[in-house]
């Protein structure tokens, strides 16, 4: 039988790290832009991160240090699957501290904390064409983009508010980059959309399914669509967060028993890790009488 | 939480415990044998050399171990150690002219040159339970072939020679077959690459849209002209020698299907063709993707796209069972953060909903 | 001639070596006017800087058409270049994915590069300019993506037209040539994307 192979550093051979490469700078190079790249059949299933993970491979070296979130999470099994994959096939330095962090691949959030020029924030995106559900066709959007026709993501938008008094997309919520492409955030609540507003960190995005590779530079226009009348508004939360009692974060709905009781919590650990570590104390840890009420 | 990070951890490290305890099964029973794959269950491991394209029986076979039997799985499992591998160079175009034959039947003719071969096909069985496969009972060696090593002609040329059919497909002199496991995919796709697309593609899809053309969603009034079954050279040019050297030998199935043409404003009626060509023994496979391959070629003979079959995009962006398995199975990682924002929404909604509609009663 | 230029080593670490170097590209292109630096030794073939060397082994590889000057075309680069990155030199330069020019070279109309196409406009080339220097030069404000409001750089020996050559590329956008330039090891990146003005003095 043939012998089984070594792996390169970070799992991708070298040919195919150029040709990510080549297709990042050229992301960097056209903000929003989806560019096309011959996405490789990864050791992990399509959908569950194989774009992020070339991305990563593509430009993490032996000084990185990586972070991975899942829902804002360092502890899902899916974070956990996937920094356990670049701990064993590029023997990088890993941590749950954004602060810490060279690298941070993310599904589904963008950290709390603001990131800092040093930092990279690399995407998994599933369905990286935000016109996709408006048109299914590669060729049709294709030309869309190409003649900036955004009609139709305008007027999917407004027939939100006709039928529901305001705009009903929660996450994935279309983006407007440097004035020019429309483009999908990943499936990120829009809560986080402002935090890509001219962020200092670069943000890359990866779709290994559909082959995509796009990117926002650091300190870029990012705005998500909306109208006069209507303007684009993020989620509000009635209460600080249980336990750290972080209030203007992103909470997750934590079902406590069967009789309607709920606590909500910071979705991102770290954040709530450190605020507690920092002495804050929400309503679960501080009055526990309050909380059972 | 770095505990949690570390529980997660466990987690995974015990199931994958369990997985390899539930793969091995009751211990007091030997273990399977790669080699008893490779000859007891051939067609499971030829279904998965062909969808992940990578020919290698032995491989396939600890795959087919390695997945339970789970031949989705075991593709995942082959292509992702194909991706790894070095290239080496193009082969030559494979001759199926040249295969050395154990299968060839054609419903086009009586009989023709070379003659129909049945060869180990399940065709003519009756599905009837065998008993004697319960035991290890002898199995006589089968008649062999005198003529084994001619070269059987294809039932193509012989429409050929009448102008009755269409020639090989031409592309341009400097035309490089793509790959579309190495370069970014564009629509519309040339045919080499749709081919390859369709050879990788999941058996059971490819399987249907073959079935929907035969039940008027897209007819394309087949015949099978032929299929054939055997063994073909692996040649590679190798410039220093100035020569093509072979590598090997692979098993492969090839069809052709005919189809009927009325014609049109750009081509005289004549029949056309659809092709299907599949690594190892998988008549079903070779024979959807060549119905298929026809379909697919509506455009290019000035017909309407009106069925899925025809359709380029939605055919080849979806018949790939690695990609399509990884996402419908990423519905069960989380997403409760963007449930959240839903359940917000929902909330929202129901809550703005019940007031105009109090309102509208109160003033009935 | 062949057997000079692949006596001359590529990347110390072929790995490691065009991940550090690829990082510093990404910088330098993520944030225009920041002079990024290739941290690793490499002696570079004649004719080449070891930045625009560097970004070479980092890049170029069989999938690209590589266009080099003239005077670059006709040295050692090409053999150095075909031995350690078995890329294809191109004398067209509408269809390269990379093109190289040392130090006091006449630089082609960008015109005559690939532009990318409106569908796609990442299929556009990028230019590697050695100039004589990063510093030193007429000032320059650059603005854009990439850019916290303003920032300045100041190359020395950049074509008399670059401006207006440069005005007429950023016009072109979503399509347009991207270029990097480089000076010794370190190397300054200006997307399609970034307005430039000269300013006083």
């Amino acid at each position: 039988m043939t012998a089984l192979a070594d792996y390169n550093f970070a799992y991708l051979d070298e040919q195919t790290k150029r040709m990510i490469r080549r297709a990042i700078l050229k992301a960097i190079a056209i903000p929003g832009y989806q560019v096309p790249f011959a996405s490789r059949e990864m050791p992990m299933p399509y959908g569950w991160g194989t774009g992020g993970v070339q991305v990563t491979a593509s430009i993490l070296g032996p000084h990185d240090v990586l972070k991975v979130i899942d829902q804002g999470a360092d502890d899902t099994t899916n974070a956990v699957s996937i920094r356990a994959f670049f701990q064993k096939v590029a023997n990088v330095a890993v941590t749950t501290k954004t602060s810490e962090a060279t690298i941070i691949q993310t599904r589904h959030r963008i950290p709390e904390e603001t990131l800092g020029v040093n930092q990279v924030l690399v995407y998994q995106v599933p369905i990286p064409e935000p016109l996709r559900f408006l048109e299914p066709r590669e060729t049709e959007t294709r030309q869309m983009h190409a003649l900036e026709e955004y009609g139709l993501m305008h007027v999917k938008l407004y027939e939100d508010i006709a039928r529901h008094g305001r705009i009903a997309t929660t996450y994935a919520y279309p983006v407007k980059v440097a004035g020019r492409y429309v483009m999908d955030p990943s499936p990120t609540p829009k809560f986080d959309n402002p935090k890509m507003n001219q962020s200092a960190a670069l943000q890359l995005f990866g779709a290994g399914r559909e082959k995509r590779i796009y990117a926002v530079p650091p300190y870029t226009d990012v705005v998500s669509l909306d109208f006069e009348d209507h303007p684009f508004e993020v989620q509000t939360f009635e209460k600080p967060c249980a336990l750290c009692g972080a209030r203007h974060v992103y909470l997750d709905e934590v079902v406590l028993d069967d009789k309607g009781g709920r606590m909500f919590v910071c979705s991102d650990t770290d954040f709530c890790e450190t605020r507690r570590e920092e002495g804050h104390r929400g309503e679960m840890l501080g009055d526990i009488k309050e909380a059972a009420e | 939480m770095y505990v949690a990070v570390k529980g997660g951890e466990t987690a995974i490290a015990n199931a994958h415990q369990l997985l390899a305890d539930r793969r091995r099964g009751n211990r007091e029973l030997p273990a399977i044998a790669i080699e008893q794959i490779v000859e007891q269950l051939a067609l499971s491991v030829d279904r998965v050399m062909a969808e992940a394209s990578l020919y290698d029986r032995s491989l396939a076979a600890l795959a087919v171990k390695q997945s339970r039997g789970d031949l989705i799985e075991a593709i995942f499992l082959l292509r992702a150690y194909r991706t790894t591998l070095p290239r080496f160079g193009t082969s030559e175009p494979i001759d199926t002219a040249r295969m050395q034959i154990e299968r060839r039947v054609s419903a086009t003719y009586k009989d023709l040159p070379g003659g129909q071969l049945l060869g180990p096909t399940f065709d003519y069985t009756h599905r009837l339970l065998d008993p004697d496969l319960l035991h290890d009972t002898p199995v006589e060696a089968p008649a062999g072939r005198t003529d084994a090593d001619e070269p059987v002609m294809r039932v193509s040329e012989i429409l050929a020679g009448e102008g009755l059919i269409e020639a090989d497909g031409e592309l341009p002199a400097d035309h490089v077959a793509g790959d579309l496991t190495r370069e970014p995919m564009e629509f519309p796709m040339t045919r080499d690459l749709r081919l390859q697309a369709l050879a990788r593609g999941d058996e059971g899809f490819l399987l249907a849209l073959g079935y929907s053309t035969q039940r008027g969603y897209g007819r394309t009034h087949p015949f099978v002209g032929e299929i054939r079954i055997g063994l073909v050279d692996i040649e590679l040019d190798v410039p220093e020698l100035g020569f093509a050297v072979s590598l090997g030998e692979i098993l492969v199935t090839e069809c052709q299907m005919v189809n009927q043409f009325k014609g049109s404003a750009k081509a005289s009626p004549q029949f056309t063709r659809g092709y299907g060509l599949v690594f190892g023994q998988s008549e079903r496979k070779a024979m959807s993707m060549s119905l298929v391959d026809r379909a697919l070629r509506t455009q290019e003979f000035g017909e309407d796209v009106v069925a899925p079959a025809q359709d380029e995009e939605f055919v080849i962006s979806h018949c790939d069972n690695v990609q399509a398995t990884g996402f419908v199975e990423h519905l069960k990682l989380p997403h409760y953060v963007d449930f959240q924002a839903e359940l917000d929404l929902v909330r929202r909604m129901r809550a703005k909903h019940a007031q105009p509609h109090d309102h509208q009663e109160a003033a009935e | 001639m062949v057997a000079t230029a692949t006596l001359l080593p590529g990347f110390a670490d072929p790995v490691f070596d065009a991940q550090a170097v690829f990082r510093a590209a990404m910088d330098a292109l993520a944030r225009p006017g920041t002079i990024q630096q290739i941290g690793c030794p490499l002696t570079p073939p004649k004719g080449l800087c070891a930045a625009s060397a560097a970004l070479m082994l980092t890049l170029c590889d069989y999938d690209t058409p590589v266009y080099l000057s003239a005077a670059l075309a006709q040295g050692v680069v090409p053999g150095w270049l075909g031995f350690h990155a078995g890329a294809k030199i191109t004398s067209d330069k509408s269809t390269c994915a990379f093109a190289f020019f040392e130090k006091g070279s006449t630089l082609p109309a960008f015109g005559h590069f690939s532009q990318g196409t409106q569908d796609y406009p990442d299929r556009s080339t990028t230019i590697i300019l050695e100039v004589a220097s990063l510093e030193g030069g007429a000032r320059l404000s650059l603005s854009g993506p990439g850019i916290n409001g303003a920032t300045e750089i100041a190359p020395l020996g950049l074509p008399a037209t670059f401006l207006d050559q440069w005005r007429v590329n950023r016009a072109l956008f979503p399509r347009g040539i991207d270029l990097i330039l480089t000076c010794s090891n370190r190397l300054i990146g200006l997307p399609r994307t970034v307005n430039i003005k000269a300013l006083e003095g």
